[in-house]
């Protein structure tokens, strides 16, 4: 056994940029099997399980095209519409869900946080990993309607910024973490942000090119939408994969910048919250 | 020996009542005052936990100015009544919420268990469980994989282990939870109440393992518990817990009877708020008496209990006040009616108030609960006038104590018996 004769202290006192490094590996059993639990659960009990995971982004999309594409008339860049919104809704998916499920860590696990001790941060940290499987199958789905289009279809022209996908993905998530981990931490105190989360994360997509390329706002406008750190992710998504609409690095090292100083501020506010929450919440 | 934990001016403040329109207001004016580098302007305030009375300040000190040293190898009883800060401060061991002021150093890593089963989740295998549960208690998945055997036949939930959680008994899912707490290792073990569940069978196997932790493998244990029984088996030392103060460490015997002692006040006694005025003979208050006189709701085997019944004589009838006593089984002990041997001349048919007194002779009842009737009848023929049902509830404590005892030298506890009386026993030696 690890870590006999070696003392330790509990004080009232902060560090608050402690990542807990060596805590956190410890408990990498316990990761593993947070994301494990959180994939096998989700499902169990359902007829169709896993396909659920398709079948939404499926009919959102024909929701959009719908209304976006047929009723509203909103131009897609001249990319095809399904694989336009299927695109932002996978990229924005994956956000949105991390932000949703870790903004009530503390208040959804507190009692399991009320009774034993072990690196929070763990529960947040395996909530974005588990959702991380969860947009690999959408993102499988995506590459099946792209592989469709670009055999059939001139229209779309993939470039080398694709390599930054994985880079996107992380930015997202730290984004989403960070996000959330701050929300998570007023919510112990004021629940009023429960409430705010829910629409807020609605709202949040209609400042985001999800459904629309950013060429469609008017140039008054559109510095709220660039503002916005998802915005150059969402739109570098659907670049890379169709080759419309921007890329500009410089407002990807804006979100990229963004989200790391966001994660670090979001660290402090979990640890002092981590400490004495049991107390509020 | 060497010191394990030690536990330094160790203070928690709690706000009382809800999170509301003040609090944002009381955090901006903390964190003004932390601006400017002064102390915490709620720290100064603050009373003593004491849940009964109603004071004036939102703020209470859960644990106010704790000092412990604690050694290798040492079960430490923690002792106090609901809401003394027996929580706090294991939740502060624990680590799962911090300290005020002060400071715990520690040696080795602490373990915790304040629920069975914590973090299961019904729709997972039993199987599944034990190792989630396990990572949760700071194991890691190669030793639970190494006990896994262990583990299930501990808690003797093998046929089910494949089945989700949600189908199982609670007291299955509390066999497993323990089980899998039973098997970490840390240096210094933090429990709490968990072995009050469980069925009789199970509680023994429980407190047997834990004798085992801590005299066989040398750990360090921490243990909560009201079940003063389960402290005397298991401890060495003790803290007695008082409004989140203590006194310093003590030995398991005088922090039982600092446990028992503290339930004196208004227990044992019942007095009736408003009289019925129509009835010919009425009960108007009792008591139950310690041998020093105090009202008491838990006594020694070996102490006299008191019993002292305050009635009123309405209309000169004839009256005869009486008690039975049950035990927990609802077995009736006993019934005492206060009619001397010689009843004859003895009538208290006059009008006006008495106090009739009864003894119960200590090395008598059995350790157990127990409840008292409390009736007013005439003799013959028989007409109940008043009868209070379980008027109280007291407690008989083997204190395991040789000397003073009808046990002697006697060890184990024999729980079937009603009675435990020490009879005057003498003996012939017939031949060598």
């Amino acid at each position: 056994m690890e870590q006999i004769n070696k003392t330790y202290t509990i004080t009232p006192g902060k560090n608050l940029f402690d990542l807990k490094l060596n805590e956190i590996w410890y408990h990498r059993d316990l990761f593993a099997l947070f994301i494990k639990r959180d994939i096998t659960v989700t499902y169990k009990q359902t007829v169709l399980g896993p396909l659920w995971f398709v079948i939404q982004p499926l009919l959102t999309t024909l929701m959009f095209l719908l209304v976006f594409g047929r009723i509203a008339g909103i131009p897609t860049d001249g990319v095809p519409p399904v694989l336009f919104y299927l695109g932002g809704i996978t990229i924005w998916n994956y956000f949105s869900e991390c932000l949703r499920l870790t903004s009530d860590t503390f208040v959804k696990n507190s009692g399991l946080f009320g009774k034993i001790y072990f690196p929070r941060i763990i529960t947040p940290l395996s909530v974005v990993s588990s959702n991380l499987i969860k947009f690999g199958i959408q993102f499988v789905l995506f590459l099946c309607v792209f592989f469709y289009y670009y055999f059939n279809s001139a229209q779309i022209h993939p470039n080398i910024t694709l390599f930054c996908l994985p880079l996107y993905i992380i930015i997202l998530a730290i984004m989403a973490l960070g996000f959330g981990l701050i929300i998570s931490a007023m919510t112990t105190k004021y629940r009023d942000l429960t409430f705010l989360i829910q629409f807020g994360i609605q709202l949040w997509m209609y400042i985001t090119p999800v459904i629309y390329p950013i060429s469609q706002i008017p140039m008054k406008y559109r510095w709220v939408v660039m503002a916005n750190p998802v915005s150059s992710i969402v739109e570098s998504f659907k670049y890379g994969f169709t080759g419309a609409g921007n890329f500009y690095l410089s407002s990807i090292i804006y979100s990229g910048l963004f989200s790391i100083v966001l994660f670090f501020i979001s660290l402090a506010i979990f640890n002092r919250t981590e400490r004495t929450f049991m107390d509020t919440v | 020996m060497s010191v394990v934990i030690k536990i330094e001016n160790l203070s928690k403040q709690y706000r009382l009542g809800l999170v509301g329109t003040g609090t944002l207001s009381h955090d901006l004016r903390r964190w003004w005052h932390l601006v400017r580098g002064k102390e915490d302007p709620y720290l100064r305030i603050g009373e003593v936990n004491d849940r009964s009375t109603k004071g004036t300040s939102d703020y209470i000190w859960a644990l106010k100015d704790i000092n412990i040293e604690v050694n290798r190898g040492e079960v430490l009883g923690i002792i106090g009544k609901n809401g003394a800060g027996k929580s706090t401060l294991l939740k502060i061991l624990s680590k799962i919420t911090a300290p005020t002021t002060g400071s715990i150093t520690y040696n080795g890593r602490i373990g915790s268990l304040l629920e069975a089963g914590t973090g299961f989740h019904s729709e997972l295998t039993g199987r599944e469980n034990v190792f989630l549960n396990g990572a949760i208690l700071g194991m890691r998945k190669r030793e639970i994989y190494n006990k896994f055997d262990e583990i299930v036949d501990f808690s003797g939930c093998e046929r089910y282990i494949d089945t989700p959680v949600k189908r199982y008994s609670s007291g299955m899912i509390v066999r497993l939870g323990f089980a899998v707490a039973a098997f970490l290792e840390p240096e210094i073990l933090v429990v709490d109440e968990v072995l009050a569940v469980g069925d009789a069978e199970f509680q023994k196997k429980a407190i047997g393992k834990m004798q085992k932790v801590s005299r066989t493998e040398g750990r360090t244990v921490l243990f909560v518990s009201h079940n003063m029984t389960s402290i005397q088996a298991l401890c060495t030392k003790a803290i007695y817990l008082k409004d989140g103060t203590i006194g310093g460490l003590i030995s398991v015997k005088e922090a039982v009877d600092l446990y028992f002692n503290a339930n004196w006040q208004n227990i044992g006694h019942f007095k009736k708020e408003k009289l019925k005025t129509n009835l010919p003979a009425e009960i108007i208050e009792a008591r139950l008496l310690n041998e020093n006189g105090d009202t008491s709701d838990s006594f020694f085997i070996y102490e006299k209990i008191l019993i002292e019944i305050t009635w009123m004589n309405r209309q000169g009838v004839n009256v005869n006040p009486n008690f039975m006593l049950l035990n927990r089984q609802g077995i009736t002990v006993m019934v005492a009616v206060d009619t001397p041997i010689d009843w004859y001349g003895d009538k208290k048919n006059k009008k006006g108030t008495y106090i009739s007194r009864a003894t119960i002779p200590g090395n008598l009842l059995n350790a157990n609960d127990y409840s008292i009737h409390i009736s007013l009848d005439s003799g013959s023929p028989r007409i109940c006038y008043e009868s209070n049902l379980d008027v109280f509830r007291f407690k008989i404590i083997d204190s395991m104590d040789e000397k003073n005892m009808a046990r002697g030298n006697f060890s184990s506890v024999v729980e079937d018996a009603v009675l435990w009386p020490a009879l005057e026993w003498n003996y012939t030696f017939l031949e060598a």
